[in-house]
């Protein structure tokens, strides 16, 4: 076996790399709470102005180019400059988790904002004729019709998001945060590379098992019909 | 406040480019820059004078190694020595080979460096202990001569009002106060033995915490200025020390190893003429005036051989 690999399954197996305040464990509760809070500051900022731009129709040009745009901003370049920018305006550790937190939501809205209007752009057209038929008023047809029919496309974006976000929040470790992203940098700067591949493992694999709860939350949350409607085209 | 963040964001933005430059530039060994000694009738009468050709002076890819690399360059022009540049050339392993192949025949060293890279082994830190291990590996046919007393170091070094609050002038003193305070490093520094084991072990220093910054030295200055570190490892001549009127604590205990700025040499092209002017420079170079220069090439942007001129002239 290839000598890194079979360092790397040492380091692995190791209940030493796992336990204790630099352990895999605590990294990655470390790496989740980073991840959710941007995943959910992402979503309060994304998913509000894609129900309006999709219910409304209105900004949709703005929507789609600033989505694709936001996309090719490089997010260790937003890292450090957010960081030298807010060292001297934040006192201790907030002015490093301010900007790892705002590299990470930049990172997420464009995902979860596209899928959120192409969700409600989706909708069945006739269901939303139906709903406005029987009187409904914009704000009951967005909740009662549109919001659970675009309910598959912002769960995906969400999915998307969260994938972006587990594999980038690794960058946090730059200035000196938690997460898993410790074991790639200190792995580099001690020249460990078994640390650096084991920790880039378990990046994967948690990404991969966040990826699949939200998977299942998506099932128990979207409307039994419109999977069986899914299903039928 | 506002002002300040133009610069640390030109800065942040340099280093950038720095980094996504690596890799284009091409073969600084294949492409030597010839000095141009306006002179050049005086140099080769003198250089003939003193036996025979010209020296070929190399450096390493960062800013210091080329400026000492000029102060060489024009201290030995001034000698009468030809002179042709070969400079930026990368890492040290790159440019150890330069020297034993002849496509370079001088370069500025730091003696630990030079010593660790000849023998991973070593364990000794002091000026003389670590010149004298450097001098016992060297390849044949390469030769040290006189050490200046500049070293470009590893050290902890504070905020100046945090050296008059708690009255430090050494490293030793921080011991009894370290628990409050936080130290900022590369994150090298928390796992290698003369970081932060080392202030442990040698000083009996154990911080509250280690805050590991792996985007350069200077988002670690700007984390030390703005109190999101108390203490910091930076370089003993990182112009921002004098910027920012820093304190670099002593280190009574040799904890960091020795660097001092030193000529590496192939024996061939040392002669009398070489060696008098080579020594003079070191005689002349201190940490204090080699930092200084570092903020007129880093911080001013001026031309290194202008300052390096400059320098060679009022010795």
């Amino acid at each position: 076996m290839n000598e890194t690999v079979r360092l790397t399954l040492e380091w692995l197996a190791d209940p030493a790399s796992w336990t204790g305040p630099g352990g895999i464990l605590v990294r990655s509760l470390e790496h989740l709470r980073l991840s959710f809070v941007s995943l959910l500051v992402a979503a309060l900022v994304a998913v509000p102005v894609g129900l309006w731009v999709g219910h409304t129709g209105r900004l949709r040009w703005l929507a789609v180019n600033l989505a694709g745009g936001v996309r090719a901003i490089p997010s260790l370049g937003v890292l450090f400059v957010a960081v030298l920018l807010l060292l001297p305006r934040l006192r201790g550790d907030l002015a490093f988790e301010l900007p790892a937190l705002i590299v990470l939501v930049v990172l997420a809205i464009p995902p979860i904002l596209s899928g959120t209007y192409a969700g409600v752009e989706a909708t069945d057209a006739a269901a939303r004729d139906a709903a406005r038929g029987m009187g409904m008023t914009g704000a009951q047809v967005l909740r009662q019709v549109e919001i659970p029919g675009a309910l598959p496309l912002i769960l995906s974006g969400l999915r998307a998001a969260m994938l972006q976000i587990i594999g980038t929040a690794t960058i946090a470790a730059i200035v000196g945060l938690g997460g898993l992203g410790r074991f790639l940098i200190d792995g580099q700067a001690s020249r460990d590379y078994a640390q650096m591949a084991g920790g880039a493992l378990v990046v994967a694999v948690l990404a991969l098992a966040v990826d699949q709860l939200l998977a299942l939350v998506g099932r128990l949350a979207v409307s039994p019909g419109l999977r069986l409607a899914a299903r039928a085209q | 406040m506002r002002r300040t963040s133009v610069p640390v964001l030109s800065l942040a933005l340099g280093a950038a480019l720095t980094l996504s430059a690596c890799g284009g530039g091409g073969d600084p060994l294949d492409a030597g820059s010839r000095s141009g000694s306006q002179d050049a009738g005086t140099s080769s009468e003198a250089a003939a004078g003193t036996g025979d050709g010209e020296v070929i002076v190399g450096s390493a890819n960062f800013p210091e190694n080329v400026l000492l690399a000029e102060i060489y360059a024009a201290a030995l022009d001034d000698a009468g020595v030809e002179v042709t540049k070969r400079l930026n050339i990368g890492s040290r392993e790159a440019y150890m080979a330069g020297l034993e192949d002849g496509s370079i025949n001088l370069i500025p060293e730091y003696t630990g460096g030079l010593a660790t890279f000849l023998n991973p082994e070593i364990d000794v830190t002091s000026s003389e202990e670590v010149l004298a291990d450097a001098q016992a590996n060297l390849p044949e046919g390469l030769q040290l001569l006189d050490i200046s007393a500049a070293e470009d170091k590893d050290s902890l070094v504070v905020t100046g009002e945090t050296a008059d609050e708690l009255g430090l002038t050494s490293i030793a003193d921080l011991k009894g106060k370290e628990g409050d305070l936080v130290l900022g490093g590369p994150p090298e520094f928390e796992t290698r033995p003369n970081g932060v084991d080392g202030l442990k072990e040698v000083y009996g220093l154990e911080f509250g915490e280690f805050r590991s910054l792996a985007a350069g030295s200077n988002l670690t200055v700007q984390a030390l200025k703005n109190g999101q570190v108390d203490a910091a490892n930076i370089f003993t001549t990182d112009p921002a020390i004098q910027e920012n009127g820093f304190v670099v604590l002593e280190d009574p205990e040799s904890l960091f190893a020795a660097q001092n700025v030193v000529p590496l040499i192939s024996s061939d092209v040392v002669n009398p003429a070489v060696e008098e002017a080579l020594n003079a420079v070191s005689a002349a170079l201190t940490t204090e005036n080699l930092t200084a220069m570092m903020v007129e090439v880093v911080s001013e942007g001026q031309d290194p051989a202008q300052v390096a001129r400059a320098f060679v002239d009022g010795i």
